[in-house]
């Protein structure tokens, strides 16, 4: 066998000539040149949103050639909030993971910063509001997506006929669809009479005050309302103030007219409160009217979503934005920017919304006037305020202004509903308060 | 004897064969090869119990963002709250209860099914373990919707009879009654089956002595029934009190663990704090503070158990 001996001088013409042909030839691309992405979505609950959301993920996968997988998770039993643990502590898992509310902050060490991609979204779709940017960012870092599907305000939803009827108040004329707000004597005081006239009616307010965040969140706009904050932006105890006196004197007045078993409700009581006919306001987004529609059309038809109740602080709604967050393990974190750019188009956007039939809230100011919201019905119009269009109120979360480390603990363990119901069922103020500061001092662990 | 060492009495010459024989022995050992034939349940057991038992001990020495070791110091954190005390005294009041009516109920339906003609027994040991097969988390949604807080199948025929309503989730005392019911629907079965088959081995010549004695029912209970079956009592008893103690599905499902936490356990208290607050480590000592408790309980019931092999 005979062997040829390479020189130096073949060598390296060789090498300069594969060099060359590998510049200059034509790049051709394969289906999936640009690699895998995995994704973790929130399973929606309205049928066919899912659907969309696969739609625009093809759409944009064909085009940029990756190859992608989509899980959708259910959130029912915490089943989201379980997966999102598991990664961050696998550190392995979907490339993108839906998470919502608190879950940027809680994993913000294994999250991948965004700002590439939020930056550029905010100058086209309008600014975010404060809640987003509270719950989204920490230090000028962005760090997660604000996402459209999933997020949501949850404001009263109220029966046209029973509200007139009994409290005197005409929703449809104080915010009326297609015109801002007359809502300027829908304040505590008017909300409290007329929880108490429809409660004597027997169709009292559908407002829970168990653990579960439909409660949360309620209690949390009522007490911003009034100012009352647990623990301060600065991260110091506030819970002996006279807001926090003033809030739970509020709420103690307004338990008396609610449903007796309301301490045991969870997220699901409301709705059934509002579709079996059985009150006349809850606190939610236009979930338990989508159902009602398909399930009690009659009663679908006398609801109207609209503004909260104003408190001597302020117009304060319960938002609760959901994000999707890049994880820093991510082994495709440009692909993964590329399609949370894309979802976060306005024509994405429009997308979602008309999927979800306008239950899905964008969190940018330019996209809070899509025709989905003014479209839907009956009766027409009843999600037309839903997404605020006319900024009359400020979109919040409970326990906010806290550290969002701190806020998140005072929210999962429901110590503004807890304090409002040991108060109002006979604890003295100062042992309530006691104990919510005891609570709080515990919380502040790092 | 299981363990028999099986000699070739071969006097001892060199080292290296000596070293050959030994393992050849060790290799022929009937002890050797069950350790041999156990070894993958073993790795298992390492591997999905021994792990995860290791690195929740492993969580619960971190700090909150899992970043720096602090020792007992989550514990001693814990110590000082006053809903984690609240926990302790509901677990207790939870699993102790829920065990001695399962005990009971199990125990008298047990002998109920026993005294049943052998033809028809089957049936009604196949109906009376329907709760214990069904999975809790379904079964548990079922009571849900009986105990609705505006719906409640119960308040509705209670309101027939002029009761109520009675707030079966909304109200503590009755938050507790209601979950305790439901374990005690769903584990009796798995006592009832337990003291069937003590039951049926116990020999009927005792019975007949106690007859011929003159011991009336009780006493053919008391000095021949209980003691025969004691062994078998302890360690269900101990096996629920585990099982029970961990509960997570039931009260999750039920309550979430309110009203104002009157009904939070050990597990529903650990995944509040650890997988909704986002404190995995504060989540695992929680966790991990059953294990005393059940370590005291163990050594009480299975040293009672040796006591009365041995007297046996």
């Amino acid at each position: 066998m005979s062997r040829k001996k390479l020189t130096r001088r073949q060598f390296v013409a060789a090498t300069a000539m594969s060099s060359a042909a590998l510049i200059t030839a034509p790049y051709v691309r394969g289906a999936y040149a640009a690699g895998k992405l995995s994704i973790g979505f929130w399973d929606h609950w309205v049928p066919g949103a899912n659907k969309t959301s696969t739609d625009l993920v093809n759409e944009w996968a064909a085009k940029e050639k990756v190859e992608v997988s989509i899980d959708y998770i259910t959130s029912n039993n915490k089943k989201i909030e379980l997966t999102v643990a598991a990664e961050a502590q696998a550190k392995s898992g979907h490339d993108i993971l839906q998470m919502y509310t608190w879950w940027p902050h809680a994993y913000a060490e294994q999250l991948e910063p965004v700002n590439d991609v939020v930056e550029p979204a905010i100058k086209q779709n309008g600014d975010v509001n404060g809640t987003v940017k509270y719950l989204g960012q920490a230090a000028g870092k962005w760090l997660a997506v604000p996402a459209t599907p999933g997020s949501q305000i949850k404001g009263p939803c109220s029966r046209i006929d029973l509200m007139k009827k009994y409290a005197g108040i005409d929703v449809q004329e104080m915010y009326p669809a297609g015109a801002p707000p007359k809502a300027d004597n829908w304040t505590m005081d008017t909300f409290l009479k007329a929880a108490e006239a429809c409660q004597k009616a027997g169709f009292a307010f559908g407002i829970g005050l168990g653990e579960t965040t439909d409660s949360v969140d309620t209690a949390g706009a009522i007490f911003q309302s009034f100012g009352a904050e647990l623990v301060n932006a600065k991260g110091d105890l506030t819970v002996k103030t006279d807001q926090v006196r003033q809030a739970l004197e509020y709420y103690k007045k307004l338990i008396a007219f609610l449903p007796p078993d309301a301490p045991s409700w969870d997220d699901a009581s409301n709705n059934k409160w509002l579709i079996s006919g059985r009150g006349a306001l809850i606190m939610n987004p236009p979930s338990a009217w989508a159902v009602a529609k398909r399930d009690a059309p009659q009663v679908a038809e006398q609801c109207w979503t609209h503004g909260f109740p104003a408190g001597p602080k302020g117009r304060f709604a319960p938002f609760l934005p959901y994000f999707w967050g890049l994880w820093s393990f991510s082994k495709n974190k440009e692909a993964a920017k590329s399609l949370l750019a894309y979802l976060s188009q306005p024509s994405s956007i429009e997308k979602f919304v008309a999927a979800s039939g306008g239950y899905d809230l964008p969190a940018y100011a330019n996209m809070t006037t899509l025709k989905t919201w003014a479209e839907e019905g009956p009766p027409k119009g009843t999600l037309y305020h839903y997404p605020n269009p006319y900024n009359h109120q400020t979109l919040s979360i409970a326990a906010s202004p806290a550290p969002p480390k701190i806020a998140q603990q005072i929210y999962a363990q429901a110590t503004l509903t807890k304090m409002a119901l040991r108060f109002a069922q006979g604890e003295k103020m100062e042992t309530t308060l006691a104990w919510a500061e005891g609570e709080c001092e515990g919380f502040m662990r790092s | 004897m299981a363990d028999v060492v099986v000699e070739h009495g071969r006097v001892a010459g060199a080292t290296g064969a000596r070293k050959r024989t030994s393992l050849h022995n060790a290799l022929k050992r009937k002890s050797t090869v069950a350790f041999f034939l156990t070894l993958p349940l073993i790795l298992l057991i390492a591997l999905l119990v021994l792990y995860p038992a290791l690195f929740s001990i492993h969580l619960a020495t971190l700090n909150k963002s899992m970043q720096k070791f602090v020792g007992f110091g989550n514990f001693t954190f814990l110590f000082k709250r006053e809903t984690f005390w609240m926990v302790v005294k509901q677990s207790c009041i939870f699993a102790i209860t829920a065990v001695i009516f399962k005990a009971l109920i199990g125990f008298i339906v047990a002998h109920f099914v026993h005294n049943i003609p052998a033809k028809g027994q089957r049936k009604w040991r196949g109906m009376l373990l329907v709760p214990w097969v069904i999975p809790p988390a379904m079964s548990t949604l079922a009571w849900l919707w009986l105990f609705d807080p505006s719906y409640s199948a119960f308040n509705y025929t209670l309101s027939l009879f002029g009761i109520g309503p009675v707030n079966w989730l909304g109200d503590a005392a009755w938050a507790r009654f209601s979950i305790i019911l439901v374990n005690v629907w769903y584990g009796a079965p798995f006592f009832m089956i337990m003291y069937l088959a003590a039951l049926k081995s116990v020999p009927d010549q005792l019975y007949e002595a106690a007859a011929i004695d003159g011991a009336n029912w009780w006493q053919r209970i008391w000095y021949v029934t209980l003691p025969m079956m004691r062994n078998i009592i302890a360690i269900t008893t101990l096996f629920s009190l585990i099982v029970t103690f961990a509960n997570f599905d039931i009260v999750r499902i039920l309550t979430s663990g309110g009203p104002l936490d009157q009904t939070q356990i050990f597990a529903t208290y650990a995944f509040r704090v650890g997988i909704e607050s986002s404190d995995i480590p504060l989540g695992a000592s929680v966790s991990l503070f059953m294990v005393p408790i059940l370590a005291v309980a163990a050594i009480f019931i299975l040293r009672d158990v040796n006591k009365r092999g041995n007297e046996a």
